[in-house]
């Protein structure tokens, strides 16, 4: 009898030791920093990137460290954020685009904040306008690229419009990506909704295939593997036409030395489609002061500046400057396609089917 | 009362496993299951019918189970002669080819899928050799799957094989039987168990194959893993993605059920011996042709995919130069990480220490309660025990068959209470990498701790010692090199894994697959040069630790 107790004995506890420091070692990490007040916590998707200069200057300016949580792709951090609402693991949540913002919207997600210096921002990004729920941050456009040299080869001028990929001299050229998948993808099933209308577009996408369009599944393939423009696949792709975005011709110079004359790629005007990405104070945020003057500083001139070079968009703010390498390499393209985000919402996921049956089956 | 006092201890050293399984996964994938079934206060089970009549759904299910299925035959056949050179041959070199075979299975599928790009892609080396192209077809996922796969086969076969008395094939010919008709009913029959349970983790692992889909499968073909990932990801259409993630339970658990009773059927009493005395050098020009056909296809499919990682890494701007490497120190211009990239090696191997620690306290005590006499078969109340034991065992390898994004999302809707509230803690990352680890550890422990003689613990509780010191005097000594062992394999799994890690590791701390798959996702030569830089260093990290797992070796036949 004597035994079996100390052998159970023995076995709970160290089972329960064991326990014991999973515990310990979650509720001392758990706890660091969650409610501290001097802090601000903000919620964001994988590619945020900011210089770490311009995050020291806004703790100088506020007197608040920031903490930068979660990772995952734009569509997983807006989607956390929705099944957080009520009890929001931050201050602000920023990186939800015009494709994705009527979910957070509808569900409650954000507080109504107006941030400082919105009325430098031109009305076309503001999504929200007179509620303030968010703020628009950043802005950039899915766009065709197209590859200088191919097209210098063949004595052949890229195309400029959706109309062009269909014709027969660019036939077999084009690849683009999964629309239920790649978020370039869906913005391009977008850009010709918007151009061909809601009734129009699957003819127009029932001849792109006709022409020798081809699917991928996400962005690195199409552009790192297929795109004969793209300096990472060293030219071995055999794709001259690439739906990715306005910034990706600037993208392949930023570390080219000596700098080029011109961006090895360029972009098809007329193809292209705009995401707006917002930020905006979560409802129940812990530190809701904090959360303001941070949104205000998302929309400080620093902060807009040192974008481009860092998440490689454009800053939403008209007197910001753009970098050298933006004016010289980048394009923008005048009249870019968009729907709202309502519109969005209510049909996606009918397009989306749709789409796959013209386009990939 | 030694029945009694097996169950006590053996619940005690269950209790840590199965809470820390209860609260890290139970729970939370119990959680968002719910929130996608229990809608206006009540059970929504007519969604079964909704989603599981949808023909899009079907088509969906359908090509989960044929292509596993096809993976898996197909697994079997590449990898099958490799199982018999690594068991009866030696030669120089075996311990290194054992190591390089199974880098793939421990990489992540982000840097694996783009190396079998290289090979089976356009542009790839069957492409410019043979001019043959793969990748916009079903065989690329299928020989995909052969590449990440075949160390399971050669590791679980191979290694049983190797314990298989080389005299009973023999006898079988001296008394006449053809080789084929030896082999057939003589090695075949005893292989058999093996066989079964290495082709059910082949299925298991196809069967909710994910990164392979998404990089190779195109738009055309999706696994259930996939679906449930764009129900969840893309689309929070939870009702959906929770009728699916039952479905994989389900099909899982079928599956676990069915390698638990071939697991048991492999321990039938079978002559063993000693690996090393089975090998030899190879004999005759069947047998050198046989070894050069497996290193042939092992260089053509496992090596040439990685190789072409390691070229790209080293092709600069102008030529060979380290140049992406020193990239990698710096705190780039384009500011695709708030750190230098360098640091994702520091975060990835401190991430996998602390996932290792937790896996091999969690995995050790599971094997130790699998394994306490009395828990293998037996009537009556011993019966019952053996069942719990084994469902215990079932249990344990569900991580494995789970989506990383319904455990990802479940962390973040289950754990956010305190004292609980973990969403926004580093520990997240090693418990999920932990979860992922778990099952290796237990595997490899498993066969080493039951072949521990229970005579000694006897003898040396005759003798006078306590429990504890019966342990740490004759198991411990006998299991040090599985520990290590298992501990090693736990590491190189964590190091790679991607899809949980990559919901919960912050932006500012990514470990090395997920920099790695951030860096494929931006444009511009220097991020690809520096993608596969990182992968490089990943993945000499993974050969150096499975390469001195091969100076470990248990004498006892691990699975993985």
């Amino acid at each position: 009898m004597h035994t079996m107790t100390t052998h159970a004995r023995r076995a709970v506890a160290a089972s329960t030791a064991v326990l014991a420091l999973a515990l310990v070692a979650t509720a001392c990490s758990g706890s660091s920093g969650g409610e501290d007040s001097r802090t601000v916590t903000l919620v964001t998707h994988d590619s945020f990137a900011a210089s770490k200069g311009v995050l020291r200057q806004f703790t100088q300016e506020t007197g608040y460290k920031v903490r930068v949580l979660r990772g995952g792709d734009a569509g997983a951090a807006v989607n956390q954020a929705v099944l957080n609402k009520d009890n929001p693991q931050g201050d602000v949540f920023f990186g939800v685009d015009n494709t994705l913002l009527s979910r957070p919207l509808d569900e409650g997600v954000f507080a109504p904040y107006r941030a400082k210096g919105l009325e430098k921002v031109p009305e076309r990004y503001q999504a929200d306008k007179g509620r303030h729920r968010v703020t628009p941050v950043d802005t950039g456009e899915v766009c065709v690229n197209y590859d200088r040299a191919y097209f210098a080869k063949k004595h052949l001028d890229p195309p400029r419009t959706l109309d062009d990929l269909t014709k027969p001299r660019y036939r077999n050229l084009l690849v683009t990506e999964n629309a239920a998948t790649s978020s370039p993808g869906l913005a391009f099933l977008l850009a010709t909704v918007d151009r061909y209308g809601t009734k129009g577009w699957q003819g127009y996408w029932k001849k792109l295939r006709a022409n020798g369009a081809e699917v991928v599944d996400g962005w690195e393939q199409a552009y790192n593997d297929r795109f004969s423009g793209s300096r990472g696949g060293k030219g071995k792709g055999d794709k001259p036409l690439v739906v990715s975005y306005a910034s990706s011709p600037p993208v392949e110079v930023v570390d080219a030395k000596p700098k080029p004359k011109q961006a090895p790629t360029g972009i098809a005007e007329d193809t292209c489609f705009r995401q707006t990405e917002y930020a905006g104070l979560l409802k129940g945020a812990g530190n809701a002061k904090g959360g303001k003057a941070l949104l205000d500083f998302l929309l400080g001139k620093r902060f807009q500046e040192d974008l481009p070079l860092q998440m490689f968009v454009r800053p939403v703010r008209a007197d910001a400057k753009l970098p050298e390498l933006f004016t010289r390499y980048g394009q923008e393209p005048d009249d870019p396609a968009t729907l709202p985000p309502q519109k969005i919402a209510d049909n996606r996921e009918q397009w989306i089917k749709t789409w796959t049956s013209l386009a990939v089956k | 009362m030694p029945g009694r006092r097996g169950t006590w201890a053996r619940l005690g050293l269950m209790a840590g496993p199965v809470v820390f399984f209860a609260v890290f996964f139970g729970y939370p994938v119990a959680a968002i299951v719910g929130r996608g079934l229990h809608e206006d206060g009540r059970w929504q089970w007519g969604r079964f019918g909704e989603v599981l009549g949808d023909p899009d759904i079907l088509r969906v299910l359908w090509f989960t189970v044929w292509q596993a299925a096809a993976s898996t035959a197909l697994t079997l056949a590449v990898a099958l002669p490799g199982a018999w050179v690594f068991a009866r041959l030696d030669f120089p070199g075996k311990r290194l080819l054992r190591a390089v075979v199974t880098v793939p299975f421990v990489l992540p599928t982000v840097v694996a899928g783009s190396a079998f790009l290289a090979l089976a892609g356009r542009g790839g080396v069957l492409d410019e050799w043979f001019g043959v192209r793969l990748d916009t077809s079903v065989w690329a996922i299928l020989l995909a799957h052969v590449f990440f796969n075949y160390a399971v086969v050669v590791r679980t076969v191979g290694g049983f094989w190797a314990q298989l008395d080389p005299r009973q094939e023999e006898a079988a010919r001296m008394l006449g039987a053809g080789r084929l008709a030896a082999w057939r009913r003589v090695t075949l029959p005893a292989l058999a168990p093996s066989l079964g349970a290495a082709a059910l983790i082949v299925y298991l692992f196809t069967f909710t194959s994910f990164g392979v889909i998404q990089v190779l499968g195109g738009p055309r073909y999706a696994t259930l893993e996939v679906e449930i990932y764009r129900q969840t990801e893309a689309l929070l259409q939870l009702p959906t993605a929770a009728v699916l993630t039952l479905v994989q339970f389900a099909a899982v658990a079928v599956l676990l059920a069915v390698h638990a009773r071939s697991v048991r059927r492999r321990e039938s009493a079978l002559r063993l011996v000693p690996a090393e005395q089975t090998a030899h050098r190879p004999a005759g020009a069947g047998q050198w042709t046989v070894l050069a056909g497996v290193l042939t296809v092992v260089a053509l499919l496992l090596v040439a995919p990685l190789a072409v990682l390691v070229q790209r890494a080293f092709q600069g701007p102008d030529g060979w130069s380290l140049a992406w490497f020193r990239a990698l120190g710096r705190e780039s211009a384009s500011g695709t990480f708030a750190v230098p990239p360098v640091e994702a090696i520091g975060n990835s191997l401190s991430y996998a220490a602390a996932a290792t620690g937790i896996a091999l306290l969690i995995g050790v005590s599971a094997a130790a309660a699998l394994t306490l006499p009395g828990s293998r078969r037996g009537t009556g109340r011993a019966a019952r025990a053996g069942r719990l034991v084994r469902g215990f065992d079932a249990l344990l390898m569900l991580p494995l068959g789970t989506s990383a994004v319904t455990v990802g999302f479940g962390f973040l809707i289950a754990l956010d209470e305190p004292p609980l509230d973990l969403r926004s803690s580093w520990i997240l990352v090693p418990l999920a990498q932990a979860l992922v680890g778990v099952p290796f550890v237990i595997r490899t422990m498993v066969p080493v701790l039951r072949s521990v003689d229970v005579r000694l613990r006897e003898a040396a509780a005759v003798l006078g010692a306590s429990p504890l010191r019966a342990w740490r005097e004759v198991d411990l000594p006998l299991v040090r090199r599985a520990v290590l062992v298992s501990a090693g394999f736990a590491f190189a799994v964590s190091l790679g894994e991607f899809g949980a890690t990559v919901f919960i590791a912050r932006p500012d701390a990514p470990t090395l697959p997920v920099a790695v798959a951030r860096m494929l996702g931006r444009a511009g030569e220097a991020h690809y040069g520096q993608a596969m830089a990182l992968s490089t260093i990943l993945m000499l990290v993974c050969a150096g630790v499975l390469l001195a797992l091969e100076r470990v070796r248990t004498p006892g036949q691990g699975e993985f």
